[in-house]
C-alpha cells in the first residue's frame, strides 16, 4: 500500500488539463482522499505548455511535491519537460496518435484515447474522459470514483446523455488500463484513509472571497489583474444573494477611490489588485490614512518588476505593501499562508479596518491564489462582525459630531453622511476636528498624535504573534511567512525525525507582532541554527526582521524562478545547508 | 427652510477678485432655492483652488485627490443613492489628472453633477497651462507657448452622449443664469457636467474677467437641447462669441438605476446578517 501520488497532467491550453483535474480531484476528495492541487499556466489562452498536478494522499497535506508517479501527457513538450522528474516505478501516459511519437522505456505507456473514442463512436471532446479513467487505472483504482455524480456536479449544464457517454468513454480508459497494463507496472494502490470526512474545496482567492462576504463587505471594485481577478469573480457570483456590488473600474487608481467614496458613505468596502495595479493605488492608500476612511486591499502578488511573469508567483512585494504611500499614517498588513488564514485573516481585516479607521491588507500570491486545498472544516466560530459604524437612532441623539473629535484613543466616531442632520467632513489636506482644511502646527501635532501615536499602540495589541510548528525548543528554526506556511510545514514535520526543527511562521506581519506573549526572538536567539525561506530574491523578511528587532538569521533560502517550493526542493534545500553545518 | 446661512462656512482664501467667490454664493443660492438640507448634499471635490470650496461652505464633504473626485462620488452613488452628490472639479483635476474617469463617469451615466470651474490654468501651482489653456499661451512650464491644443470639453462630451451638457460663466452678469444651468442639473437623473469658465485673477492674463464677459452670451430659446447635431454644433463655438447655457440633453436611465441589487434600498441602509453570511462557509 502506497500513502501518496503525485498526478501530473501536461498540455497546450486548451487542452483540457483543468476539466480532467477537476474532475479527478473531486473524485479522490469524494472518495475520502486528501489533495493538494497547484496549477503552472502560461500567459496565454491556447497553446503552450500547462500543467495541473494533484496530490493525493491518505492524510493531511498541504504542499506539491517536485516529482510525480503518473504524468499524463497530452502533448510531447510535457514529455520533454517532465520526464526527468519521474519517480521510481512511475508512469508515463500518452496517445502515440496525439504525441506523434513512440517511447519504448519502460516508464512510458501509451493509451490509444482517440482511437478509443473512434470505437465508441463519441465525441472528441471526450477523449479526456477516457484518459482520466486511465489514470485511475493507473493509481490502483479499480472503479470511476462516483464519477456519474461528479461529473453532473462538476459541469451543471451536462445533459443526461452527455454524462452516459462521458462515463463510458471514462469507464473505456480504466478498462483499457486492466487489460493492457501488466498489474506488475500499476500503482499500488494506496490506503484506504478514515471515511466519512465531508471535504471543502478552496483555493486562497476563493478563500478570501469568503472572508469579505462573511465581515458583510458590500462593495467591491477592481480593474483585471491576474492572480487578483478571482476574488472579483467570487464576490460577484455571490453578488445577488448577498447584495454585494462589485464594479469593474476604469483603472486601479479608480478602483481604490471608489473603494473609498463607497466606504464613506456607509459600506464595507474592499479593492483587489495584483503589485502593477497596487503601484497605481498607493495615493489611495495614503488618501485612507489621512481621511481615516476604512477600506481592505488585497494584493496578490505575481513576479515583477514590471508585467513580470503575469501567471506565476512571488513574494516580492512585502515592502511595497508595507511602505507603499507617501506620508505616516497606520495601516495593517497580513499574510496568510493558507486558505483557512486567508478567511480567518480577511475577517480579520474588516474588523480593524472599521474599528480603527485604517486601511488593512491582505498580501496573498499567485500560489496561495490558484492552489486547491481539500480541508476538513472552516472554522467559523473564530470569525467576528461588529458595526462600529455610528448610524441610525444612535447618530441622530449625538448633539454634536465632529468627523475627527479628538479621542482618549485616537478613535473617532464613524457616522453615516446623511442619516442625520450632523455633518461629515473628510479632507485629504489636514484637517481641524470638523474635517476642515487647516494649516497651523498646533492642529497638526493633534491629529498626527491622534492618528499615530494613539492609534498604533492599539493597532499593535491586535496583532498576533507567529505560530511555531514542531519542536517547541528547536535547535534549528525554519522561519517562514505567507504562502510558504504549507511547504515549509511538511518539510519540518519529515524533518523532525532527523533534527530538533521547528517552524515560524507570520501571518500578521504589520505591525510587527509584539513580543510580550511568546517571544519569538528569544527562541531565535537560543535556537542553534535560522533559517528565512522566501519566494523572492532580497529577502524582505529578514530584512523586516533585523529591522523590526535586531534579529540576523543565519541563512536565507531564496527562490525567485516564479514558481513555487515545491516540497522536495525545500526539504533539499534545508537538509542541504543543515548537513554543511 | 433651508437659508444660506445653513451654507455658511469658513472665510474663503482666494485671492480677490476671483471668480471662485461668485461660483461659491451663487451655488449656495441654487441649493437654497431647491430646499436641499446640507446634510442631504455631499460635496466631493478634488485639489485646486477650486475644489477647496466645500470648505467655504457647510455641508457633507469628500476632499480628496487631485483629479479623483469621480471615482469617489461614484463609488458614494453606489453606497447611497438617496444623496445628492456634487462633484467639485478644476479644469486641471477633471480634464487633466483625472480625465479618464470623466470618459468612464460619462459612459456609466452615474447620477453626479461636475461643475468645473475652468479657469483655463492651472492655479494652485500658480499658473502652469491646463487642458484648456489656449494653444500658444506662454507660462512658466510652457515658454515657447503651449503646444497642446485646446480641449474642449463640451464637444467632447457631447460626442460621448452625455446627457446634461452645459456652460456657465461666473460674472455677475451671468449668474443668474448659471443658478437654473445648476438647478436643472441637479433636478437631471443621470451624469451632468457643467463646465463653468471663471478668470484667475493671479495667473490667466489672457482669458480675464473681461475677456469672458465680452464674449458670452446666452443660447437663445429656441435651441434645442435634445438636437445633438445642432448642440455639437453650438459647443463648437469658442472665439469672438461663446455661448453659454444648457447645449446639450438626454434623457436615460442612470448607473444606478441599472444596478439590480439597489432597485429598492440603498445600499447603506441594507442590513446585513451575519448569520446567514456563515452558512455561506458551512454549505460550501
Ligand atoms: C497627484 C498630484 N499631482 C499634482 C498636484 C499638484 N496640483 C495641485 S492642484 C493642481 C492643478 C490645479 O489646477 P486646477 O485643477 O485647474 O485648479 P485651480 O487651482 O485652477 O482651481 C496641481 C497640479 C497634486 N496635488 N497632486
Ligand atoms: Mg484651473
Amino acid at each position: 500500500m502506497a500513502s501518496e501520488y503525485t498526478i501530473r497532467i501536461g498540455g497546450a491550453a486548451g487542452q483540457g488539463m483543468q476539466f480532467i483535474g477537476g474532475l479527478l480531484v473531486r473524485g479522490f476528495s469524494d472518495a475520502g482522499f486528501y489533495t493538494f492541487t497547484h496549477q503552472d499556466y502560461m500567459s496565454r489562452i491556447k497553446g503552450g505548455h500547462n500543467f495541473y498536478q494533484i496530490r493525493i494522499s491518505n492524510h493531511p497535506i498541504s504542499s506539491s511535491r517536485n516529482t510525480f508517479d503518473i504524468l499524463l501527457a497530452l502533448n510531447r513538450e510535457t514529455i520533454e519537460i517532465h520526464a526527468p522528474e519521474i519517480n521510481k516505478s512511475g508512469l508515463i501516459l500518452y496517445d502515440s496518435e496525439i504525441i506523434k511519437h513512440d517511447y519504448s522505456q519502460e516508464e512510458f505507456f501509451h493509451v490509444p484515447f482517440t482511437d478509443i473514442i473512434r470505437q465508441l463512436d463519441l465525441d472528441k471532446v471526450m477523449s479526456t474522459s477516457v484518459a482520466l479513467g486511465a489514470v485511475l487505472g493507473c493509481a490502483g483504482f479499480e472503479s470511476l470514483l462516483g464519477f456519474e455524480t461528479i461529473i453532473s456536479n462538476f459541469i451543471p449544464v451536462t445533459t443526461e446523455g452527455v454524462i452516459a457517454s462521458q462515463v463510458k468513454a471514462g469507464q473505456a480508459g480504466l478498462d483499457y488500463i486492466t487489460k493492457a497494463l501488466e498489474p506488475s507496472r500499476r500503482l499500488l494502490p494506496i490506503g484506504q484513509p478514515e471515511k466519512d470526512k465531508d471535504f471543502l474545496f478552496i483555493n486562497g482567492n476563493h478563500a478570501i472571497g469568503l472572508g469579505a462576504l462573511v465581515s458583510g463587505c458590500k462593495f467591491y471594485s477592481a480593474y483585471p489583474m491576474t492572480p487578483a481577478t478571482s476574488i472579483m469573480l467570487y464576490l460577484i457570483s455571490k453578488a445577488e444573494k448577498y447584495g454585494i456590488i462589485v464594479e469593474q473600474a476604469e483603472d486601479e487608481i479608480s478602483a481604490i477611490n471608489m473603494a473609498l467614496g463607497a466606504s464613506y458613505g456607509g459600506v464595507r468596502a474592499m479593492t483587489g489588485t495584483s503589485g502593477g495595479g497596487f503601484a497605481l493605488m498607493t495615493e489611495g492608500v495614503s488618501l485612507a490614512g489621512i481621511t481615516e476612511t476604512p477600506i481592505v486591499i488585497a494584493e496578490v502578488q505575481r513576479p515583477g518588476p514590471a508585467t513580470g511573469l503575469p501567471t506565476r508567483t512571488e513574494q516580492s512585494d512585502l515592502f511595497f505593501v508595507i511602505f507603499g504611500g507617501h506620508g505616516e499614517f497606520p495601516r495593517v498588513v497580513f499574510t496568510p499562508g493558507t486558505p483557512e488564514q486567508a478567511l480567518s485573516l480577511t475577517n480579520k481585516a474588516f474588523h480593524l479596518a472599521e474599528k480603527y479607521q485604517i486601511p488593512v491588507f491582505i498580501q496573498s500570491d499567485q500560489y496561495l491564489a490558484d492552489s486547491q486545498w481539500t480541508l476538513e472544516d472552516l472554522d467559523t466560530e473564530s470569525l467576528q462582525y461588529e458595526d462600529f459604524r455610528l448610524r441610525g437612532s444612535e447618530l441622530s441623539n449625538t448633539d454634536f459630531y465632529q468627523r475627527y473629535s479628538l479621542s482618549e484613543n485616537g478613535v473617532s466616531p464613524l457616522a453615516i453622511p446623511g442619516a442625520s442632520k450632523h455633518l461629515v467632513v473628510v479632507d485629504s489636506d489636514e484637517h481641524d476636528q470638523d474635517g476642515h482644511i487647516i494649516e497651523d502646527a498646533h492642529t497638526r501635532n493633534m491629529m498626527v498624535e491622534k492618528r499615530y501615536h494613539k492609534k498604533l499602540p492599539l493597532i499593535n495589541r491586535e496583532i498576533a504573534p507567529p505560530i511555531l510548528h514542531g519542536y517547541q525548543k528547536p535547535d534549528i528554526v525554519v522561519t517562514c511567512y505567507g504562502s510558504t506556511f504549507g511547504v515549509t510545514k511538511e518539510a519540518v514535520e519529515r524533518l523532525g525525525a532527523k533534527y530538533k526543527i521547528a517552524m515560524l511562521h507570520f501571518s500578521e506581519v504589520y505591525p510587527f507582532p509584539l513580543r510580550d506573549i511568546f517571544d519569538y526572538v528569544d527562541m531565535l536567539n537560543t535556537a542553534k541554527t535560522t533559517l528565512c525561506v522566501e519566494n523572492n530574491v532580497s529577502g524582505q523578511f529578514a530584512q523586516l526582521m533585523r529591522m523590526e528587532t535586531g534579529f540576523e538569521f543565519d541563512a536565507r533560502i531564496n527562490k525567485f524562478d516564479g514558481r513555487p517550493f515545491g516540497l522536495d526542493y525545500l526539504l533539499g534545500e534545508i537538509d542541504g545547508y543543515l548537513r554543511g553545518l | 427652510m433651508v437659508t444660506l446661512e445653513d451654507y455658511k462656512g469658513q472665510e474663503p482664501a482666494w485671492c480677490p477678485g476671483c471668480g471662485n467667490f461668485a461660483i461659491l454664493n451663487i451655488i449656495k443660492r441654487a441649493l437654497t432655492e431647491l430646499e436641499i438640507a446640507p446634510h442631504q448634499l455631499t460635496i466631493v471635490s478634488g485639489i485646486g483652488q477650486g475644489a477647496k470650496m466645500p470648505h467655504y461652505m457647510k455641508c457633507n464633504t469628500f476632499n480628496g485627490l487631485h483629479g479623483r473626485t469621480l471615482p469617489v462620488a461614484t463609488g458614494l452613488r453606489m453606497a447611497n443613492h438617496d444623496m445628492l452628490v456634487i462633484a467639485i472639479a478644476g479644469d486641471g483635476d477633471c480634464y487633466g489628472e483625472g480625465g479618464n474617469h470623466l470618459l468612464h463617469a460619462i459612459r456609466r451615466n452615474v447620477n453626479v453633477k461636475l461643475f468645473v470651474h475652468n479657469n483655463q490654468i492651472y492655479g494652485l501651482t500658480k499658473g502652469q497651462a491646463s487642458p484648456t489653456t489656449t494653444e500658444g499661451t506662454i507660462t512658466k512650464t510652457q515658454p515657447f507657448g503651449s503646444l497642446s491644443s485646446q480641449l474642449n470639453p463640451l464637444a467632447m462630451a457631447i460626442s460621448l452622449d452625455c446627457g446634461f451638457v452645459a456652460r456657465g460663466f461666473a460674472g455677475a452678469s451671468g449668474l443668474p443664469f448659471l443658478k437654473e444651468i445648476m438647478k436643472e442639473a441637479i433636478r437631471h437623473k443621470g451624469f451632468a457636467l457643467v463646465d463653468i469658465l471663471q478668470n484667475c485673477i493671479s495667473f490667466n492674463k489672457v482669458n480675464t474677467f473681461h475677456w469672458y464677459k465680452d464674449r458670452t452670451y446666452e443660447l437663445p430659446d429656441d435651441h434645442d437641447p435634445y438636437d445633438r447635431i445642432s448642440a455639437f454644433q453650438k459647443s463648437l463655438e469658442w472665439g469672438d462669441t461663446i455661448p453659454t447655457g444648457i447645449f446639450y440633453r438626454k434623457d436615460k436611465k442612470s448607473f444606478e438605476e441599472k444596478i439590480p441589487g439597489i432597485k429598492d434600498t440603498p445600499l447603506v441602509l441594507q442590513p446585513f446578517s451575519f448569520s446567514d453570511a456563515k452558512m455561506e462557509i458551512s454549505g460550501n
